[in-house]
């Protein structure tokens, strides 16, 4: 290539607007006619400004305010109403998860559900409460002749014995010598129990599937016979809830086992299909019906009265001589499984008729009355009403007489039979009436589901007939719908105050009674006396042995609500706090700050004594998560004095954070406006400092970032204002006071930074809302600044400047040193201005070639060479400083670039040299392209002096030098080759933009050369050169002269 | 290996006198069967068995009353011949009445008395083979008839009202009352009541329904008693709750009971208990005699 010496280059002199004249398409008004228009509508809310879409009814309906939108939330997601997927509430997945348990049983009980919906707590969870709750580690016994084989030889056997001789001929004459005589009682711990009891199920489905029903049934017996037993009473739920899944098994194999038996043939077609899931009894055939009977009959015979009650079975076979050895071999004299076994083929009787249900387990509820142990009756009626909502839930006449009868055992409790047992198995009474809990809420469950208020009153009356004890009104509490009790709160709580507390800790009625009062709100009136009432009783709580602290606290006489003297004692902190967990609630609802005031308060002083609160810290934030849902305004919350001192009882880090964090994310929710209010900021400062300190090098990414977004938020709602223009309300006259408020902000700013210097995102935050506030000012003074405002400015870019390095991330450096530097430049501070293009010039050594962008390891050239574009297209407006070089700063900038590593693999430098070339050249006109307002830029100072041209000149050669000698290196390879190409048409172009063609110049033949070297590899189908051309021949046939004589010389 | 079968037409197998009872033979078999004949028998019979407290255990043991045969029919179904592979069905009609003079009774099992009703195929096979034979049991009932009234009894029971106790000062001090819905029962219908423990003093353990059959049965030397018990019901278990009204309720088992019965050889009769059964093992029952009936 030829060297730049005889070169003389020199810039194109360009007519800006001509240009643009005469490349400017035409126009033509769009009489203000927008194809969208109907179908969009502007949505301005305090905050941001949303598109929402209304539908293409019109943009004339009103729209009503969104509700605050959460500033961390994604911008893009729309309201739930107008997202069609999650219109279609029905999601597979959530269902089938809902099925936790594991065996067989409680599944098909699962699906045999009908009619029953989400409100309805299932089974499957009870089950797994109870069977986590009562658990005992001593010995359980189990009889049962159903054992794997090595099992057996090891014991010897025993056989059972019967109540009378004829009984004992009678047994041994029918029973077979196989298995079924053999009965063992082993006793085995909780876990081997359990996996026994799987074992029968297991044993009882194989049976099933071999087609020896019968051994299958005499399963289902024995287990049965188990529920008698109450020995180890606390295992005795547990045992209910695994021995009744093993009876649902049984009750759906013969449901099922009838069903495919009744095999019908639909009219027209001609091979059998089975009944449809949702039968009448007239679908069914006969020879299914004739089954189902001989089931029936054969329970009916079954002696004992509790198996007969849960399994109810019959034979099935279909011969009659098999149906007779059947029914001979059903006497057993000592099986109890009648009850049981009934109940759990209710659903069998579908087959027969279709009403049988209702009068079935009305019968057998009556049955129940026959048992005596009142705790097998109790869960005996559980299971009932359990078969009954899972196969018929639209009856429930059985329901209430169950409860009733329930109640009425309660007698019993004195009885020798129940005191023999507590004694002997070292149990307490409020032990024992903890057992009954589990089947009394369910009872009541099922009662209450769906129920009226009438229902409630009958409930309440029977239950005021017998004995008002704990658990019964605790599990009524529960079931009921809570407007139904908060209706008749203030009763309720009279009644928790009188009733016995055997069974339950009174202060758990408390906290269930909470809990109905905030899910549904008590009578206006009555809310008051409610509180009294309740803090009353809770105040009377004692229990004898346990520390007492006693405090009085008076509240202000208000003449129109209350007064009222707080005596508190309190024994166990535990029920304490439960209590307030959920009363604070309703007291954040329904009263005023001072309330919850008085209320943090006591807690503060009970918690204090001896550290106590670092026991209970789940209940605290609980209790801080509560207020904060029902006060919103914060200026209120913060103003109540014991908020602070509250949370200061917090003293683990991570909860104290994670509640900070709360506060925070609560106030940007609903804080929509600025604030000024000195006690909110100051407060919300303390927090977010607190968040802040928190953050050290160990910290999550995540977390950082999520604290950098709450404190973001935060501070973008604080717009500090002086005393008296808060007095005066904002709408003073800007010009007045606005200088104020500006330099108030700026010290805000200031503190903020001071406390915030952790994390970079608030810092760059702060940064660019200085620059904001600086442009602000500008916008007011509309340009001409006075001194006042110049000084300010002035005083912003000095706090960008010393904020900017301490900035992590180099990128993000660089960026706002060039924002700072414009936003200086506009507002007049040149110096300033200066100073930031230094600063980022001499930042370009940091720049590492590789970083790490979002979680990858990229290089960082692509942002550099954009980088250096967006500085070089600033450097125009920029003026120079008499005192320096011409173009000392884009000097500077070019020697800059050598600092930064460019990669061998890529030319970006050589693009950059290009670009700042096409630089120099709009920099030799007589006015530039573009300009800032009210700030000379060089044009002014240089109007296109020829001595600047040369200066110019100079440095352009030696930019084409550094260009060239690249280009040359690029010589070896064929990949090299299309570098090289590639770079020579790059260069073209500039240069022929930008380049005065004449004879002075000599820079036709380096553009021939140029032109010829870009043909020799050219990339992709040289459509560029084909365009390239274009143009040069366009020029040339306008312009004449030396373009023409270049395009002639061009060839693709 | 062939097989023979006897399938009715009727699921449930019941049926009245005068009806006729329909079916099929059905004869499996993998290969061709040649048969000499096929007959089809039916039989009803009662028989009856001397009990060991009339005559004596080893004269009950050896002799036996002559059953008592109520109808006997035999068809010729099929003469010799051949019958496919795979399965054959072969349709019968059978109607039943009884033999002159006699009328059918429902079919009961039972212990000394049995009523039993059969039908039995004979196939005949050629020399080398063994016959084939099948029984299949079938139910009578009596057609509707006229309706029984309905009965109740109320009762009590207290120390005062026992008889046969040998030692009254042993008796707990009890009362319990109740009442049998009806003691003119409808055999498919079960069997209801209630009770009630009023007071004990001694703690139950047990509350029983005891169902009993009392069988006459008639021979030279005379007629013997004999009740029996057919099935146990619990009805409470363990020391029940004073004062409230505790259902009784019974199913009668099918083939265990029928419509009660007088002949002139014999009689079948039912009745129940209700046993209370002590803490103690000592025992109260009380008893009702009741009549079944098919409507």
């Amino acid at each position: 290539m030829a060297a730049t010496e005889d070169l003389n280059w020199r810039p194109r002199l360009r007519q800006y607007d001509v240009e643009l004249e005469r490349l400017s398409l035409p126009r033509e008004d769009s009489s203000g006619h927008h194809p969208l228009m109907g179908l969009v509508a502007l949505v301005e809310t305090a905050s941001t400004t949303k598109k929402t879409k209304l539908g293409a009814k019109g943009s004339k309906d009103t729209v009503s305010a969104p509700p605050p939108s959460d500033p961390l939330q994604d911008p893009l997601s729309i309201s739930a109403a107008a997202d069609p997927l999650s219109a279609a509430l029905l999601d597979p997945l959530s269902a089938a998860s809902a099925e936790s348990s594991s065996t067989f049983g409680a599944k098909k009980t699962e699906m045999m559900n009908v009619g029953i919906d989400e409100t309805f707590e299932p089974w499957s969870s009870k089950r797994t409460s109870i069977l986590s709750t009562y658990t005992t580690s001593q010995r359980i016994p189990i009889t049962t002749s159903f054992l794997p084989s090595e099992e057996r030889e090891k014991l010897e056997t025993k056989a059972q014995a019967a109540a009378g001789d004829k009984v004992k001929n009678r047994l041994e004459q029918l029973d077979d010598l196989e298995d079924g005589s053999v009965r063992e009682t082993l006793n085995l711990s909780q876990v081997e129990y359990l996996r026994k009891i799987e074992e029968l199920n297991v044993s009882l489905v194989n049976h099933w599937d071999n087609d020896q029903r019968v051994k299958a049934l005499k399963i289902a017996i024995q287990c049965s016979k188990l529920l008698i037993d109450t020995k180890v009473i606390q295992f005795y739920p547990s045992k209910f809830v695994l021995i009744t899944d093993i009876l649902d098994n049984f009750g759906y194999l013969v449901y099922d086992r009838i069903r495919r038996k009744s095999t019908i043939i639909l009219p027209g077609a001609s091979k059998p299909v089975m009944l449809p899931e949702n039968f009448t009894s007239d679908q069914v055939p006969d020879s299914g019906k004739e089954t189902c009977r001989n089931w029936f009959f054969k329970i009916a015979s079954i002696r004992e009265l509790i198996p007969r009650l849960y399994p109810s079975l019959s034979p099935f076979s279909s011969s009659s001589s098999s149906l007779f050895y059947s029914l001979s071999a059903w006497f057993f004299p000592d099986s109890p499984t009648l009850s049981y076994v009934e109940a759990a083929i209710m659903k069998c009787y579908s087959f027969l008729t279709n009403k049988e249900y209702t009068q079935a387990l009305i019968r057998l509820t009556k049955m129940v009355r026959g048992i005596g142990d009142p705790l097998v009756a109790g869960y005996a009626r559980a299971y009932l009403c359990r078969v009954g909502m899972s196969i018929a839930p639209e009856s429930r006449m059985h329901l209430l007489p169950n409860f009733t009868d329930y109640l009425s055992t309660y007698s019993q409790l004195n009885s020798d039979h129940v005191q023999n047992t507590l004694g002997l198995q070292g149990l307490e009474m409020s032990q024992y009436m903890h057992l009954f809990w589990p089947a009394v809420e369910w009872i009541l469950q099922c009662i209450a589901y769906k129920a009226s208020e009438a229902t409630l009153d009958d409930v309440l009356a029977k239950i005021k007939e017998n004995v008002v004890s704990a658990p019964v009104l605790n599990a009524v509490m529960n079931s009921f719908k809570p407007e139904y009790i908060a209706q008749k709160a203030t009763m309720f709580s009279d009644m928790v105050r009188d009733c016995e507390e055997v069974g339950l800790p009174k202060y758990k009625l408390y906290v269930s009674l909470g809990n109905c009062v905030v899910a549904a709100d008590p009578p206006q009136k009555e809310r008051l006396q409610l509180l009294n009432s309740v803090w009353k009783t809770v105040s009377k709580l004692t229990e004898p042995g346990v520390r007492v602290y006693q405090l009085s606290c008076c509240a202000e006489i208000n003449k129109n609500f209350f007064q009222y003297v707080i005596i508190l004692l309190f024994l166990s902190l535990q029920e304490y706090i439960q209590c307030t967990q959920v009363w604070m609630e309703y007291v954040a609802k329904h009263f005023t700050k001072r309330e919850v005031n008085t209320l943090l308060d006591d807690i503060i002083k009970h918690m204090t004594p001896g550290r106590v609160f670092e026991n209970h810290y789940p209940e605290l934030v609980s209790i801080i998560n509560r207020i904060l849902a029902h006060m919103t305004d914060f200026h209120v919350l913060f103003s109540m004095d014991k908020f602070l001192p509250f949370m200061d009882l917090l003293q683990k880090d991570s909860v104290k954070v994670e509640v900070c964090q709360n506060v925070v994310k609560s106030f940007i929710i609903h804080q929509e406006e600025e604030t000024s209010d000195p006690v909110v900021i100051n407060a919300n400062m303390y927090l977010c400092k607190v968040m802040h300190d928190h953050l050290n090098a160990l910290s999550l990414d995540d977390e950082r970032r999520q604290i950098g977004n709450l404190v973001i938020g935060f501070l973008m709602k604080v717009r500090p204002l002086t005393s008296w223009s808060v007095q005066l309300s904002v709408k003073t006259s800007p010009q007045i006071s606005f200088g104020r408020d500006f330099e108030q902000q700026l010290g805000f700013f200031v503190e903020a930074r001071a406390s915030f210097s952790n994390v970079d995102s608030i810092l760059v935050f702060l940064i660019q809302s200085v620059n904001r506030l600086a442009m602000e000012t500008r916008r007011r003074v509309k340009g001409s600044h006075t001194r006042k405002t110049a000084a300010f400015v002035r005083a912003c870019a000095a706090y960008c400047y010393i904020t900017i390095p301490s900035v992590d991330n180099i990128l993000l450096k660089l960026n706002l040193y060039l924002l700072s530097g414009r936003v200086a430049i506009s507002n007049g501070a040149l110096s300033q201005g200066d100073a930031f293009f230094k600063a980022a010039i001499n930042s370009l050594k940091d720049v590492p070639q590789f970083m790490e962008i979002d979680r990858k390891r990229q290089s960082t050239e692509r942002f550099m060479v954009e980088y250096f574009n967006s500085f070089l297209s600033t450097l125009l407006t920029v003026p120079d400083n008499p005192d320096q070089q011409a173009l000392y700063l884009l000097r500077g900038l070019l020697n800059g670039l050598n600092e930064y590593q460019w990669s061998t693999s890529t030319d970006c430098k050589m693009r950059v040299y290009i670009n700042a070339i096409c630089l120099l050249a709009a920099a030799c006109q007589e006015r530039y392209l573009y300009s800032l307002e009210k700030v000379d830029c060089n044009d002014s100072l240089y109007a296109g002096d020829p001595k600047l041209v040369a200066e110019v000149a100079k440095l352009v050669h030696t930019l084409l030098d550094q260009v060239m000698e690249h280009m040359k290196g690029l010589n070896t390879t064929l990949e090299l080759k299309k570098r090289q190409s590639h770079l020579a048409l790059r260069l073209f172009a500039s240069l022929f933009a930008h380049v005065e063609l004449s004879e002075q110049t000599n820079m036709s033949s380096l553009l021939v050369n140029l032109w010829n070297l870009a043909c020799k590899h050219r990339t992709g189908d040289g459509k560029m050169l084909v365009g390239y051309h274009g143009v040069v021949k366009n020029r040339g046939a306008r312009v004449g002269g030396h373009y023409q004589e270049l395009a002639e010389q061009l060839s693709v | 290996m062939a097989t023979l079968d006897i399938r009715l037409k009727r699921a449930n197998k019941v049926y009245r006198e005068g009806e006729v009872i329909k079916g099929a033979l059905v004869v499996t078999s993998k290969s061709e069967l040649s048969h000499t004949g096929i007959t089809l028998a039916m039989d009803g019979t009662v028989s009856l068995q001397l009990s060991a407290k009339s005559v004596g255990v080893f004269e009950a043991f050896y002799n036996s009353l002559k059953p008592i045969n109520l109808l006997n029919y035999s068809l010729e179904i099929s003469k010799a011949g051949k019958l496919p592979s795979g399965s054959t069905e072969i349709p019968f009609e059978l109607p039943l009445r009884p033999k002159a003079g006699k009328k059918l009774y429902e079919t009961y099992h039972g212990v000394f008395v049995n009523i039993l009703y059969t039908l039995k195929v004979d196939m005949k096979r050629p020399l080398l083979n063994k016959d084939m034979q099948k029984v299949s049991e079938f139910i009578v009932e009596y057609a509707p008839g006229e309706k029984q009234e309905e009965k109740e009894v109320k009762f009590t029971i207290s120390p005062q009202s026992l008889e046969n106790v040998k030692d009254r000062g042993r008796v707990p001090d009890f009362l319990v009352s109740g009442k049998i819905d009806t003691v003119n029962c409808c055999i498919t219908k079960p069997f209801c009541g209630e009770l009630t423990v009023e007071r004990s003093s001694s703690s139950i353990r047990s509350i029983e329904l005891q169902l009993v059959r009392v069988e006459t049965c008639g021979c030279a030397e005379g007629y013997a008693r004999d009740p029996t018990e057919i099935q146990n019901i619990q009805i409470a278990d363990g020391d029940v709750c004073k004062g409230i009204v505790i259902p009784l309720y019974m199913v009668f088992p099918r083939l265990f009971t029928s419509p009660t019965l007088a002949t002139s050889n014999f009689k079948v009769e039912f009745e129940v208990n209700v046993v209370i059964i002590f803490h103690d093992d000592s025992l109260v029952t009380e008893n009702f005699p009741i009549k079944l009936s098919r409507f």
